[in-house]
């Protein structure tokens, strides 16, 4: 696609200096290691192909949340939003979840989407715990903004964050009630939630980057949904 | 009394089934069951159909004539029968006592429960309806709950040790793997969910001392049997027919408070004699056997008051191995409640089915218990206060 850089540069957000999230690996409860990393802006083509299937299912609200996430990081991609970051959970390489959000100004972040592909093994949970831990710990902000447009979400960060209603305070992701997770809160929840081991064995860490892989349409649905209905 | 066979079996795979009614899913296994039976379209005399909560969950009652309707087996007689997590069992048995006296020939069994329909803390009140309404409920009391008090008072009476709780816990989800019915089939390991520094937050504490991976899954579920007079089972298969050789039941205390020893389930060691004095079979007999384990600490606490074990050794039996495919006595190869899943209202029946699975020799090599002859389920309601068991046989 061609530019006018002229016009491009009025049109391009200006950027917060932001910390980088040091990865970190998980290890899952079947002992398989997840690597946790931030992704770069030039692997967004390829986490798009892994968000693209996610938006067909309605599954816990998986098609929401997908075409919401897919249009964050295409507007990462095209530096249309503001301060975003995406992290990616990896498992032999391939994706198994993504995480995004962004900086509202130094003290306040946003917590965007999280999406976990390969279920059952608290990915999901690992992936936004690595989140608030990228806003509080990283990049030294003083409270996170969260809402939740599934109910799986609801419980896993508002109740098990013990999250404060934000009563009048409007999340960028739409009319839904916002929630905040504070300094104090996520301290609290730390040693409950937050998972992982620094540094990343360099083998892993370097595998991790060097193979960013999707695996194909069928298996994501697969992964998500787990039994189909109408089965005899 | 006639002896009966079970001629039939059905199930559906277990899980999230958003897509499927509760009748939808009886109706599945139920097929099941009468397509294996070679029922054909001679239809059943009798239905008893398994559930706890259409009630409280779905707003919906009467499945069993509303089955009846739905399969087009008019004007089958139609029961319901509502035991707690023991209604499946409870189901059977009363076809079993239907089709032993002579009264009815033909009577299709199903149990199914759809829990998922509601989030996960909805899901566990309704389950805790079966406590005392005034003495336990009022008080927040859960089965989870029950289930860790349980397991500390074993650990300090038989010195029951949290690596033999993780031994069944790794076992049944080892099996569930091996099994196309299971909800959760997924391999966990002693790193993930001990050893490793992340383990703490794969596997939190539910029910102190109970963790996350102690505890059964949510389900959606069914599954159903045929059961008629062994002498006409010919009538209608070719299949190995599976003898219903003896049943017990037996009800304890509501309350667990009101137990001499609350770690004594004497309703299952009376349940299970009564079976096996039937039978007259023992324990040592049996070689395949499914247990209740809606909590790792029930396979451990059953396995004993069942008599496969002294008390204080299930739990060592299930650290040495001795409890699983190739053991001594293998227990719960389906992957149990803790991975098949336990839609409270199936998990009796789906107990049977696989034991009859197994009887029948027609499962593969990695989860069949090689030459099976005797099969034993026990389907445990409330935290003990009612309880059903069966000794199945293999009939040449």
């Amino acid at each position: 696609m061609t530019l006018d850089m002229e016009l491009e540069s009025v049109l391009r957000a200006p950027a917060l200096e932001m910390a980088e999230y040091p990865a970190k690996v998980i290890t899952l409860a079947n002992s398989k290691k997840m690597v946790v990393r931030q992704a770069k802006r030039t692997e967004v083509p390829i986490l798009l192909d892994a968000v693209r299937p996610t938006m067909k299912i309605e599954r816990d609200f998986y098609d929401i949340v997908g075409a919401r996430l897919y249009a964050e990081l295409l507007g990462w991609y095209r530096y249309r939003v503001r301060n975003e970051y995406c992290l990616v959970g990896q498992i032999d390489g391939y994706v198994v979840g993504i995480v995004n959000g962004r900086m509202v100004d130094e003290d306040i972040g946003i917590s965007y989407h999280t999406i976990a592909i390969d279920r059952g093994l608290k990915v999901g949970a690992h992936l936004f715990a690595a989140k608030m831990e990228h806003h509080i710990e990283y990049l030294g902000q003083d409270e996170v903004w969260i809402t939740a447009e599934s109910p799986i979400g609801f419980r896993r960060w508002m109740i098990e964050y013990n999250l404060i209603k934000q009563t009048g305070v409007q999340h960028e992701l739409g009319g839904a009630t916002s929630y905040k997770l504070t300094r104090q809160l996520y301290f609290n929840s730390k040693s409950r939630l937050v998972a992982g081991e620094r540094p990343v064995p360099e083998i892993l860490l370097n595998f991790a980057h060097e193979n960013l892989l999707v695996a194909d349409e069928e298996t994501i649905q697969e992964k998500i949904c787990g039994t189909i209905g109408g089965q005899r | 009394m006639r002896d009966v066979a079970i001629i039939g079996v059905g199930m559906i795979p277990f899980g999230r089934r958003d897509e499927d009614t509760l009748l939808d899913m009886l109706a599945y296994a139920s097929l099941n069951a009468l397509d294996d039976a070679g029922m054909g379209d001679k239809g059943v005399d009798a239905v008893y159909v398994a559930n706890m909560g259409a009630g409280i969950l779905q707003h919906q009652t009467s499945v069993a004539s509303a089955l009846v309707d739905r399969l087009s087996l008019l004007p089958a007689a139609a029961d319901a029968v509502e035991n707690g997590p023991a209604s499946g069992a409870s189901a059977i048995k009363n076809g079993l006592l239907a089709v032993a006296s002579g009264y009815y020939d033909t009577v299709l069994v199903a149990g199914g429960e759809k829990m998922r329909e509601v989030v996960g803390w909805k899901a566990t009140d309704f389950v805790a309806t079966m406590t005392h309404p005034e003495v336990e409920y009022p008080y927040g009391i859960t089965l989870p709950g029950m289930a860790g008090m349980f397991t500390r008072l074993y650990m300090e009476k038989y010195g029951l040790t949290r690596d033999q709780l993780i031994a069944v816990a790794i076992k049944n989800q080892k099996m569930g793997t091996l099994n196309p019915y299971a909800h959760v089939k997924m391999i966990i390991t002693r790193e993930g969910i001990v050893e490793s520094p992340d383990a703490a937050v794969n596997n939190p504490v539910a029910a102190d001392p109970l963790h996350f991976y102690d505890m059964c899954p949510v389900s959606d579920g069914a599954a159903a049997v045929i059961l008629c007079p062994l002498e006409k089972a010919q009538e209608f298969t070719q299949n190995v027919p599976v003898v219903i050789a003896g049943f017990g039941q037996a009800t304890d205390t509501h309350t667990l408070q009101e137990r001499d020893d609350p770690t004594n389930l004497k309703a299952v060691t009376l349940a299970s004699e009564q079976a096996f004095n039937m039978a007259g079979l023992k324990p040592k007999d049996v070689d395949v056997a499914e247990l209740h384990d809606a909590f790792t600490i029930l396979e451990i606490a059953e396995s004993e008051h069942a008599g496969f074990f002294k008390k204080g050794e299930g739990g060592i039996a299930a650290e040495n191995g001795e409890t699983s495919l190739k053991g001594k006595i293998p227990i719960n190869v389906s992957g149990g409640l803790k991975s098949r899943g336990h839609p409270v209202g199936a998990t009796g029946v789906a107990q049977v089915v696989e034991i009859v699975f197994q009887l029948r020799h027609q499962l593969d090599e990695a989860r069949q218990v090689k030459d099976a002859q005797v099969g034993f389920t026990l389907n445990f309601g409330g935290f003990g206060n009612n309880v059903v068991a069966f000794v199945l046989r293999r009939s040449e």
